[in-house]
């Protein structure tokens, strides 16, 4: 069976470090109002994040093909679930109303 | 083939439930039979108060108006009883009782990759049962199983928390016993147990593995949302909060819809041994039966919208969802087909759990093909929230897993146990189980169709007789499930031993003694054929 690499420990402290400055930033941006920027600015961050402890604390950067192989169908996996979930939410308007239907504004 | 063999008394010799004895060598084991063992008697234990919560609805419903129980309480009822059925008997009943009692068996290990994380998983699931318990004794939860927001998240005054946070608990123990079955199966197979040679039990469990981990996580993160909504008023589902109520049904789809294949699958891998060993034939099509279950895990997780048809869900990504729905219907057909084909010129034999198996395909295949009408679009709107509706599921989740597990206890009883059960009273219980299983939902099929709404306690007199057929068949049903309890605990005393192999067939766990040691296989066996050989060398072999 093989074995991760020993991983010298400035790794972690700049991994940690980076980290901690994306939070600090994370907080920041979110007292400014980029408009449509907002939200991806905000997800791009989480995912850089995300990646970074996945790559180095969770140790895959140096796992075996298969590892990546799992956590490559966990990400296929949650695009299905935006995917399938968008195609609901994105075409939901693409009915039009019946004629004599009050949209749910008149309603009391 | 008639009665299984039985053992002569023969010299003491260790097994895994005389290696050590006293409660603590039960808490703290690490051993994967014994652990299974736990999870037996605690799913079995949820088993029957599920269904008391079952016989008090079918009381309720004997008579048109609600003269038993009012509606509050009714709805606690049948919310407690699918809240306990489904993620504390179904979900584990077969991956945890008998998958982790036979998968290192099956594969020639010594245990599972991760035993410590095995024992926590029972502890976890133990730890969210007594949540849900604990719900359930302070006056229940109302919203029914699905949680449906906003009125989990807002109106709900029952004790949605603690059984939500029971459901959260108990996934994590879903998590890790996928998380080590996948392991296992990848890293410990013993040497030439090639993935074609692997018994077709453990490609259901490398299917429903997968479901586990990558599902379950989307149902703990709806849960969680539901939550934040309900105690800090974060807007997620909720209109009024500018939320969405539907993403809740997302999110909760996503998850609890493969987790139908999740009872499923393991169960489909059971009836696959049984299928080959009670008509001694090698299974027909090996590997279109383990694809289909990989296609089934997979095609699973794109069809969650079915359930959302009447929502309010787009007509756009509705369609869509109906035609992924009709796709999963082809690897069950090709495992239904090939289970037929392979009983054809067997040497066929109806001991008990053969029973169950040929029981397993024709409900599973009502069950199946009731589903086909509810993903058509159309007539989802006719029947859709109706007894159709709890006629389709029962007939999948309990004549098909419910009738595989009890398959699988009972051939694999005498390896966990030693003992033999007594094989008449066996299959009379089989037969009970399903005439009673039949005239308890089967009615329900005709009162949806005619229109009765699932979850109401009144309901019209002219649907009184076929309600008053479903309770009989419930009646006759649960005396069913009682007989087997009855003899199983019988045998444990009273039963003859059983030899290693009593029903002579094909496969590692069947080469060690019944029980099996503690670390199962002194020497590490060496594969060399493929599985289910049941070829007429290999069984005159066999009577030698």
């Amino acid at each position: 069976m093989a074995h991760s690499p020993i991983v010298p420990q400035r790794v972690y402290w700049l991994v940690f470090t980076t980290l901690l400055l994306l939070t600090l930033v994370t907080v920041d941006v979110a007292f400014y109002d980029l408009g449509w920027l907002n939200i991806y600015l905000a997800l791009a961050l989480a995912t850089t994040k995300a990646l970074l402890v996945v790559l180095y604390f969770m140790h895959l950067k140096y796992s075996a093909r298969l590892i990546w192989g799992f956590v490559g169908a966990a990400l296929f996996w949650f695009l299905l679930l935006v995917g399938l979930t968008g195609a609901d939410i994105f075409t939901r308007d693409w009915v039009p109303e019946p004629p004599g239907w009050t949209s749910g504004e008149n309603v009391p | 083939m008639s009665a299984p063999m039985v053992e002569s008394p023969r010299a003491w010799r260790v097994n895994y439930l005389n290696v050590s004895y006293g409660i603590r060598s039960w808490l703290f084991t690490t051993d994967h039979k014994r652990i299974a063992l736990l999870y037996l008697v605690s799913v079995t234990l949820f088993f029957f108060l599920g269904g008391f919560f079952a016989v008090l609805i079918r009381l309720e419903l004997m008579t048109p108006p609600g003269d038993l129980v009012q509606s509050e309480t009714y709805n606690r009822l049948f919310t407690m009883h699918g809240v306990i059925m489904i993620f504390f008997f179904l979900i584990p009943a077969i991956p945890a009782v008998l998958g982790n009692f036979l998968v290192p068996l099956m594969i020639g290990a010594r245990d599972l990759a991760f035993p410590r994380l095995n024992l926590l998983s029972w502890y976890i699931y133990t730890l969210g049962g007594a949540f849900t318990l604990a719900a359930a004794i302070f006056g229940g939860v109302d919203t029914g199983w699905t949680f449906y927001t906003p009125y989990s998240s807002t109106y709900s005054n029952s004790n949605v928390m603690l059984t939500a946070v029971g459901i959260f608990i108990t996934g994590f123990s879903s998590i890790l016993t996928g998380l080590n079955f996948l392991v296992t199966i990848h890293k410990m197979r013993a040497p030439g147990m090639t993935w074609f040679r692997l018994p077709l039990f453990i490609w259901a469990h490398y299917a429903t593995s997968i479901i586990m981990i990558l599902g379950t996580p989307v149902v703990a993160i709806a849960i969680l949302l539901v939550g934040l909504e309900r105690l800090f008023h974060i807007g997620i589902f909720d209109p009024k909060l500018g939320g969405d109520p539907l993403l809740f049904q997302h999110l909760f789809w996503f998850y609890s819809h493969p987790a139908v294949y999740i009872m499923i699958l393991p169960a489909m891998g059971v009836i696959n041994e049984l299928i080959t060993c009670f008509s001694r034939r090698r299974i027909f099509g090996y590997s279109f039966i383990a694809f289909s279950s990989i296609a089934i895990a997979t095609l699973g997780f794109l069809v969650w919208g079915h359930h959302m048809f009447t929502s309010g869900q787009s007509v756009y990504a509705g369609m869509v969802f109906s035609a992924l729905t009709m796709l999963v219907a082809i690897p069950s057909a090709v495992k239904v087909f090939n289970w037929t084909a392979t009983l054809y010129k067997g040497s066929v034999s109806y001991q008990a759990p053969m029973l169950y198996a040929l029981g397993f395909i024709g409900l599973f295949t009502i069950g199946g093909l009731t589903g086909i009408f509810l993903a058509t679009l159309a007539v989802d709107v006719h029947v859709h929230d109706t007894y159709f509706v709890v006629a389709h599921f029962h007939y999948i989740m309990v004549g098909g897993t419910i009738m595989a597990y009890l398959g699988g206890l009972h051939y694999w009883w005498p390896k966990m146990t030693g003992k033999i059960y007594p094989e008449g009273w066996a299959r009379f219980a089989a037969l009970v189980i399903f005439v009673g299983f039949n005239l308890t939902f089967f009615p329900q099929f005709v009162l949806g169709y005619l229109g009765m709404p699932r979850r109401y306690h009144v309901y019209p007199d002219e649907f009184q007789v076929l309600n008053v057929m479903s309770s009989a068949g419930a009646s006759i049903l649960g005396v069913g499930y009682l007989i087997p309890m009855i003899y199983f605990i019988w045998s444990l005393r009273y039963g003859p031993m059983a030899p290693e192999n009593p029903w002579g067939a094909k496969g590692l766990e069947w080469l060690v003694p019944s029980p099996p040691p503690p670390h199962n296989f002194d020497v590490t066996p060496v594969v060399t054929g493929e599985p289910y050989d049941y070829s007429p060398e290999s069984e005159r072999e066999h009577a030698r």
